[in-house]
């Protein structure tokens, strides 16, 4: 690979192995409520994943600057000036969208998340591996949003990314499917408990992958010790 | 002419003093001794707020023009849905009254009526009107009447009722809210405005009344409020 292995960690921890939603289970509030589409969990997570790469860019380049003592304000008001810029520039440019996430947007200041990454990575690495680390969180961010926002619109629906045009403009017109035709619908999982049900299983889910992989590695690694290096 | 070049040469010489004291000032080492010292801690702060403050406004300003227009945008197609194109030649958002509108408790103090207008005459007005008592939260509204004080249409704007219950007052939804065209204070007594399980002529929806019977009541409200003024809007 072209990236070395300190980015190449930190692209499994930001995408998988520390996902915020699936292993850190930060920024539940966000996600329950947006998540009742694909669709509101991409723009979500879009606006999360800009939020994220401007203050850990903005956090890395000060870093110096910051003193400890009152580094907690610092990032605070830096976080919510983007999120309001964001939040801004959304309302002026997808405004249809804004009026689904309106409520929501404000929220990620809320998110610890962000708050987070600035404290623990931002702050102390230089700007590229933070700028990296911003861009893989927020993308797992964004990823674990989809994955449930489509669980759930595909349980309560039956259609999966429903309104993406509004998003992502009328070439992706294609990509909005109606997968269960004549579904009658199903309440529950459109309402924020379907939501902690739904985010329940995919962390089992994923939670039993891990345990598999790790039992694979235990065993190759097993193996690799009990047959000699000649009959190898 | 000589004075100026020597001018520019004494601006670049300043230039990069001022480059090199702000380059050993941002050196780490430098910043570490200065960290923990209050006025530098204050200082940093305050910086950032002005930063912060700086980004904000220029954004605002920036944004200000184009989050109008769509605001302009949205009431222009939710007045449109309302009275149809066909009634008017004037523009609605450019022809407007603003009427007190305390008493009549349709969710703002002073209630903007925007004037459909044919060859002069005025033909229908149209107005914001919302629900205070929705299942959850306020349901916002804009309701069209034609000058004989029938309802020409009623669409709900905004709303945060319960999704596939109170949500079937969206016209994308379901067609109930159509039932309100043609309707008047004339054609129904005050009580048969009311869900039916209220004893009036509007249908309720299974496992919701609070949403539908809420709706009706305000644009039963909405419609007096407009008799109470038909003449001054009528007449201007």
């Amino acid at each position: 690979m072209f990236i070395s292995e300190s980015y190449r960690k930190i692209m499994r921890d930001g995408i998988w192995d520390n996902n915020i939603v699936f292993s850190q289970y930060l920024a539940l509030c966000p996600l329950l409520a947006v998540t009742v589409t694909a669709t509101n969990g991409l723009g979500m997570g879009l606006a999360t994943l800009a939020v994220l790469i401007s203050t850990n860019a903005i956090v890395s380049v000060t870093r110096h600057l910051i003193p400890s003592e009152v580094r907690i304000p610092i990032f605070v008001l830096l976080i919510a000036a983007v999120v309001t810029v964001v939040d801004m520039l959304m309302d002026a440019w997808l405004h249809e969208l804004h009026k689904v996430l309106g409520l929501f947007i404000p929220l990620i200041v809320t998110n610890c998340a962000i708050l987070g990454r600035a404290e623990s990575f931002a702050s102390r690495q230089p700007v590229a591996p933070s700028l990296w680390d911003g861009l893989m969180m927020g993308l797992g961010f964004t990823m674990a949003l989809v994955v449930l926002g489509a669980a759930r619109e595909i349980a309560s629906a039956g259609t999966l990314f429903a309104n993406a045009s509004l998003l992502l403009g009328d070439r992706f017109k294609f990509i909005e499917l109606t997968l269960i035709p004549d579904y009658k619908g199903f309440l529950l999982m459109a309402l924020p408990p379907g939501g902690f049900i739904m985010l329940a299983f995919i962390i089992t889910g994923k939670r039993l992958l891990d345990r598999k992989r790790v039992a694979n590695k235990a065993q190759a690694a097993l193996l690799s010790e009990a047959i000699p290096e000649e009959i190898r | 002419m000589k004075s100026d070049s020597d001018h520019i040469k004494w601006l670049i010489e300043e230039a990069v003093t001022y480059k090199e004291f702000l380059k050993h000032w941002l050196e780490p080492s430098n910043l570490e001794r200065l960290r923990p010292r209050l006025a530098f801690q204050t200082g940093v702060l305050a910086g950032f707020a002005l930063i912060a403050s700086f980004l904000l406004g220029v954004t605002h300003c920036s944004t200000h023009d184009a989050i109008q227009q769509r605001l302009d945008e949205d009431l222009q197609k939710s007045l449109a849905e309302v009275v149809p194109s066909t009634l008017h030649d004037n523009d609605l958002l450019q022809d407007t009254v603003t009427v007190p509108s305390t008493e009549d408790n349709l969710g703002a103090n002073e209630t903007t009526v925007y004037i459909a207008r044919k060859a002069g005459q005025v033909s229908a007005v149209c107005f914001k009107l919302a629900a205070p008592d929705g299942y959850s939260g306020i349901i916002n509204m804009v309701i069209g009447i034609n000058r004989d004080g029938e309802i020409l249409g009623v669409r709900v704007i905004n709303h945060a009722e319960t999704p596939g219950l109170g949500d079937k007052i969206e016209i994308a939804k379901s067609g109930w809210i159509l039932d309100f065209n043609g309707r008047s204070l004339l054609g129904l007594t005050d009580a048969q405005w009311a869900v039916k399980k209220d004893g009036g002529v509007f249908d309720q929806f299974a496992g919701a009344t609070i949403t539908p019977r809420a709706v009706v009541k305000t644009v039963h409200r909405g419609l007096q409020f407009f008799n109470r003024h038909r003449n001054e809007l009528i007449g201007s």
